[in-house]
């Protein structure tokens, strides 16, 4: 017994000696970025998070259009060049030619990428007949959320390189959910021979694509690997591997950023943010997110239908004060319902001052007096709200000065969203973060008439709706532009939401990193980045 | 033997049944589902959710989902993860080894410190030793996990350079999983340094995990050594002149050790309970981050099946235990 116990403390004095020595940090050309969780799986159009989209949509796949780096700008991907028909019906895409596909043990192509891939891609969400609609559990979540299955008249195949999508009705922000990650395109030829293999499921787990690095392993909640794809079509990445090193927490994160296990990280720690800033191994990058943070009157309920009440409680609140305490700096004030970053933002609307006295004046004009109400917190943390709770005791603070006595009320999260839904509250702070970068993406999907099911505010204007209507149906920006600012006007007048911030998101990077950038729509994108 | 392990089983068919009940209630009492959880802010309407829950099997009456859980569990079919789509059995036998590895190196750990601690402390009863070993014990046990962990890191990784701050093994090396277990794995690799860096990974978690099991071994020792010290035996056997090395080694350690072994049995659950938070700090694939992770996205079919593969590893270690407790001391196989 004793000689074997001495033996298993050599073993652990041996370990203490080779934790001096061991190596540490990462192989020249071999970028390690922090994620923050494991994908669920790695075919994009099934598993919606931005963990499994940066896993395999932003490093596996390419889709027809993508976002250019760092803004939301549509180029051209998969397709060189598409048009819009005078109706806005239909479009048609010329495909790029030459693009290649990856191999694997299971797999060697034998074409490039056509027609048919585009076709197999949509359609495997679309059509619930398809071959492949129920494989892996069939939940095509984005498909449904972009409402795409709705959007669609058909999709044909025209030549190899040409294919024509056609709508149901006009719809301009189509082309860009073609750029979002749940419209990856999926080798056909892949799923054709997994089919007769019987295995169609490998498909979705050991991926083929045409992007810039080429799955190479997964290790659950350890690691990712992935190798720089010498075909791609843009050029081969100048880093040879790519590893996601799994690490859930944010602090450990920023432990091993320092310790040089990792390049990047994502979701730092708010706590840790003026820590980072001054680390002379560390840029701090920063963007304002494409999302806003709001307090939603419930438009249905007295007296919240009456337009003097809600522009009243607007006034209520102490904006400033809700950024200094709740955002700690990392947030701007939002006055529009979406962010300054996006195109169309209405920087001459002026927003409700903060004046207790006036607002008092308005609630008594409206012959409200003596109000009791709730304000609903949520119970997470998110992109557009770092602590719900704490921004919905300010505001009951700020209300009690007028008069008005607020409950907080909270959920979970789920069960949040449902009452939400369901239109139990009076006012319930919520938010957004934009899916492709088109302004219709907040406006009609959160204030739309027909979007009563995502309206917190369940309010209805048809002037705002007619609008929005008008801009879906042209495809001339311009023309949209205008049509977006002038709804801008009529929201902040009738303040259906008290528009509270747009949260800036950080990205910590080690010094030897170029070409990271932030993307304004949260993927992580590593194609063009190097090591010094 | 034979009839004390029947005797022993049949305790163990009701217990099961519970643990299949309680892991089946309790992620449905939650509120919430995992279509829910997976929706982000996006609202559905009551037919879209309706219908992703139909896909899931979850429209059906709580009575027939648990008969089929039932079912399929007998069959050996734990269930379908709802996020990944992977059979829950699979994934618990991916992650499993990562924690055992790492619970086998913590326990090593508290026996080797813990052990010699509590001899110590109860030979020199009483002394500065004694009351300082007992401190620092109590300490320990006391430790919040999170915070013990984030300081190891902070310190020995960051400060010091020491060691690595999470994970299982260094990027550089790319080794093909055997049995799971990376210590073997990496020495049956020919990477070159893959097991310097495992075990070097090995060393924080472990000793963070490790550090309740140790407070708690080391306090039995010491009160187990003490009750046999003040034995008549142990008297005879230092008036009949032994050396002390003798009395405690031999009279003393061994008898002993019979409360220690099964102390050190039940600390079973408390590593298991313990790699949660662990596993989590040190981005450790294994199974209590998985779990976790499981609860908060409401995978009902991930937490239902690994809460009874836990549970079936629980039993069957405590199984274990017993069957060698009656080995150490027959007269317990005929008192029960």
């Amino acid at each position: 017994m004793r000689i074997k116990l001495l033996g298993v403390a050599a073993g652990i004095a041996a370990a203490a000696v080779i934790a001096v020595s061991a190596p540490s940090g990462a192989a020249a050309k071999t970028f390690v970025f922090c994620s923050e969780g494991s994908p669920g799986g790695f075919n994009p159009s099934l598993h919606s998070a931005g963990t499994d989209f940066d896993a395999s949509a932003q490093t596996i796949y390419n889709r027809l259009g993508e976002f250019e780096p760092g803004t939301t700008k549509v180029v051209p991907g998969l397709a060189e060049s598409w048009t819009a028909s005078a109706d806005g019906l239909t479009y048609t895409f010329n495909l790029r030619k030459g693009v290649k596909w990856h191999s694997n043990k299971h797999f060697t192509p034998t074409r490039d990428f056509n027609a048919d891939d585009v076709l197999f891609s949509f359609n495997r969400q679309w059509k619930e007949d398809h071959p492949y609609n129920a494989v892996s559990g069939g939940k095509y979540l984005y498909f449904g959320w972009m409402d795409m299955g709705t959007a669609l008249k058909s999709i044909e195949k025209v030549d190899d390189y040409t294919v024509k999508m056609t709508l149901n009705s006009p719809d301009a922000p189509f082309v860009s959910n073609l750029a979002m990650d749940f419209a990856s395109i999926m080798s056909a030829e892949y799923a054709d021979k997994m089919a007769s293999a019987g295995t169609k499921e490998v498909v979705d787990t050991d991926p083929i694509g045409t992007g810039p690095f080429e799955f190479v392993s997964y290790k659950k909640d350890a690691f990712i690997r992935y190798k720089a794809f010498d075909q791609y079509w843009e050029g081969r990445p100048k880093i040879d591997k790519l590893v996601f090193a799994i690490t859930v927490d944010a602090s450990v994160r920023y432990q091993k950023l320092k310790a040089g296990e990792c390049h990047v990280m994502p979701y730092p720690n708010p706590a840790d943010l003026e820590a980072m800033s001054k680390d002379p191994e560390i840029n701090l990058l920063s963007q304002e997110g494409l999302n806003v943070g709001y307090l939603g009157f419930n438009a249905e309920k007295a007296p919240f239908d009456d337009v003097r009440v809600r522009q009243a409680l607007s006034m209520a609140i102490n904006k400033q004060a809700i950024l200094d305490v709740v955002f700690k700096g990392a947030g701007s004030a939002a006055k529009n319902p979406i962010p300054p970053t996006m195109w169309s933002y209405n920087d001459d609307v002026v927003d409700y001052p903060y004046d207790p006295a006036a607002a008092k004046a308005l609630l008594s004009e409206a012959g409200v007096n003596g109000l009791k109400t709730n304000i609903w917190a949520m119970p997470v943390q998110r992109p557009y709200n770092p602590n719900a709770r704490r921004m919905a005791e300010l505001i009951q603070a700020d209300w009690a000065k007028i008069g008005v006595d607020a409950d907080i009320v909270s959920y979970e999260w789920g069960e949040y969203r449902e009452r939400i839904r369901a239109g139990e509250h009076d006012t319930a702070l919520l938010g957004w973060t934009g899916d492709n970068g088109d302004p219709d993406n907040f406006m009609f999907v959160l204030l739309g008439c027909e979007a009563a099911k995502a309206n917190v505010a369940r309010w209805c204007n048809t002037r705002f709706d007619g609008l929005l209507r008008a801009a879906k149906k042209t495809s001339d920006q311009a023309e949209r532009t205008e049509l977006y600012k002038q709804a801008q006007v009529v929201f902040k007048r009738e303040a259906p939401w008290f528009t509270v911030a747009h949260s800036v998101q950080f990205r910590p990077v080690r010094k030897e990193v170029v070409g990271f950038k932030i993307h304004p729509l949260g993927s992580h994108i590593f194609k063009y980045v190097d090591l010094k | 033997m034979f009839s004390f392990l029947l005797n022993r089983l049949a305790v163990l068919a009701p217990v099961f049944f519970g643990v299949t009940l309680l892991s089946f209630g309790f992620i449905r009492i939650l509120p919430g589902d995992p279509v829910l959880a997976l929706s982000g802010e996006r609202s559905m309407t009551p037919e879209q959710h309706a219908s992703l829950l139909a896909k899931l099997g979850l429209d059906k009456p709580l009575w027939e989902q648990y008969l089929n859980y039932i079912g399929d569990i007998l069959q050996g079919d734990f269930g379908t993860s709802v996020l990944t789509n992977r059979p829950v059995l699979d994934e618990f036998l991916e992650l499993f080894p990562a924690t055992v590895e790492l619970a086998t190196c913590a326990m090593i750990f508290a026996i080797v410190i813990g052990l010699p601690a509590g001899i110590f402390a109860a030979v020199k009863r009483r002394t500065f030793f004694d009351q300082g070993i007992m401190g620092i014990s109590l300490v320990g046990y006391s430790m919040p996990i999170f915070w013990w962990g984030l300081l190891l890191i902070i310190l020995f990784s960051s400060i010091l350079g020491l060691t690595p701050v999470s994970g299982r093994l260094s990027f550089m090396f790319d080794v093909e999983p055997v049995t799971g277990f990376l210590l073997i794995d990496t020495l049956l690799s020919d990477e070159k340094g893959s097991f310097a860096s495992a075990l070097h990974h090995l060393v924080l978690p472990s000793i963070v995990l490790g550090t309740i099991p140790l407070a708690i071994i080391a306090r039995q020792t010491r009160s187990a050594m003490l009750e046999v010290l003040s034995e008549d035996y142990v008297r005879t056997a230092r008036a009949k002149g032994l050396a002390p090395i003798r009395v405690y080694g031999l009279h003393a350690l061994r008898n002993a050790m019979i409360t220690v072994v099964t102390v050190i049995g039940l600390q079973v659950g408390v590593l298991l309970a313990g790699a949660i938070l662990t596993e989590t700090i040190f981005s450790w694939p294994g199974i209590g981050k998985w779990i976790i992770f499981s609860v908060f996205s409401r995978d009902y079919f991930a937490v239902q099946g690994g809460l009874v593969l836990i549970a079936l590893c629980i039993m069957s270690v405590n199984l274990l235990v017993d069957l060698t407790y009656g080995l150490i001391n027959p007269r317990i196989l005929h008192t029960r």
